[in-house]
């Protein structure tokens, strides 16, 4: 069931996402209930997610699984795991910088291209193709890419 | 206003109808970058809409979900406040909307995140994260557009200078409420009396002050928009993709 994908971002797990919170199996009666939270209130991907899940469930016989989904605590890009992190930077996705500690600070780090690897790069729109990345593009190799904010 | 129950919906339909004002710039913005942006934004806004409203009809409990809360209410049972109704206008218009609303939501959020009620707490502390984003960004065009040239300075502020009147209304007293939203005020103030001087804006002096919306007394653009967001759930009742 850790296999199930991000629908959205599909190199990376949504347990190595942060996204799958727990996993408990009742011992009594032997029904999985798997705990859940969306990195974005409005993420679109939280119903195939859940689909996911449960298909992978049936599949390996727990037919009568529950999804739950929790708000708090809120989900942080500090929780995707250094697996997580190198998959999506080979993917072209840049991983975020951890969240700085207290208040939001203008984010002025470079970001380095993950096509040529140059840190001459700039943000185009901090609103990408999906709710939890922004636009960027490197000014050595002028290729865009997607680079995953900090929350 | 009475409790828990007019705070929630409140801030649900705030959330909803600005997700519905913001989406109708989709593939209209002025730029492919800014048409994603505000796409995004209004996806937040419904996120946030879909738990404020799913909560408010749980404390209603009269069997409403958050379906029936949205398509289902007229305009004199909404609580947004007025500002999130009012029409797009041009892009400086819209950017003024979003950045007075995003400086009121982010310390609102912030306020919710430490509050006494379990859910409404996890709300606020999940979408003052987002909030955050928002007012990053209309802050960065109003600084844009008022540093500007000649014309966009002048559109800028005459956008400031229109929705002005409406952001009073943000902060209405409600002691009773979960968060008392005439604590917000200063925090307001602060994010937007900097981000004004440094657009070369002047921030308009305070006189008409514009209410109802709390109370379902609304613009009669509400209507429009709720005649254009509600009419295919109507039509179909029950409906599914």
């Amino acid at each position: 069931m850790a296999a199930v994908v991000d629908p959205e971002i599909r190199v990376v797990t949504i347990d190595e996402l942060g996204i799958l919170r727990a996993v408990e199996e009742d011992p009594a009666s032997g029904r999985v209930t798997v705990t859940i939270t969306p990195t974005y209130t409005g993420c679109p991907a939280m119903d195939v997610i859940r689909a996911d899940i449960r298909r992978a469930l049936a599949a390996a016989g727990h037919g009568d699984a529950e999804v739950r989904t929790v708000y708090s605590p809120a989900w942080s890009t500090d929780w995707i795991s250094e697996g997580g992190r190198a998959k999506l930077a080979a993917a072209g996705i840049v991983p975020p910088a951890p969240v700085p500690a207290a208040g939001v600070v203008p984010l002025t780090l470079a970001v380095r291209c993950p096509h040529c690897g140059s840190p001459e790069t700039e943000q185009v729109s901090r609103f990408g193709s999906t709710a939890c990345k922004a636009l960027w593009r490197c000014r050595s190799c002028s290729d865009p890419f997607d680079h995953l904010k900090a929350l | 206003m009475n409790g828990p129950l007019d705070f929630t919906l409140g801030l649900g339909d705030d959330a909803l109808i600005a997700a519905q004002r913001l989406a109708e710039w989709t593939t209209r913005a002025p730029e492919m970058e800014e048409d994603i942006a505000l796409t995004n934004i209004a996806l937040d806004q419904l996120g946030a809409a879909r738990l404020l409203l799913s909560y408010a009809g749980e404390l209603e409990g009269a069997g409403r979900d958050e379906d029936a809360l949205a398509y289902l209410r007229d305009d004199r049972q909404f609580r947004n406040v007025l500002l999130v109704e009012l029409p797009n206008g041009d892009f400086a218009v819209t950017m003024a909307k979003l950045f007075f609303l995003a400086a009121y939501q982010l310390p609102l959020y912030t306020a919710l995140a430490g509050c006494a009620d379990e859910r409404l707490a996890a709300i606020g502390a999940k979408a003052r994260k987002e909030s955050a984003y928002h007012l990053d960004h209309g802050a960065l065009w109003v600084k844009r557009l008022g540093d500007g040239t000649e014309e966009s300075h002048r559109r800028m502020q005459a956008a400031v200078d229109q929705v002005w009147p409406y952001t009073h209304e943000l902060f209405a007293a409600d002691p009773a409420a979960p968060v008392d939203p005439a604590t917000l005020r200063s925090a307001f103030d602060d994010s937007v009396g900097p981000v004004l001087a440094e657009a070369t804006l002047t921030r308009p002096e305070s006189r008409w002050a514009p209410v109802g919306g709390r109370t379902g007394v609304h613009t009669e653009h509400l209507s429009y928009l709720l005649a254009e967001m509600q009419v295919l759930h109507r039509a179909h009742p029950g409906a599914k993709w």
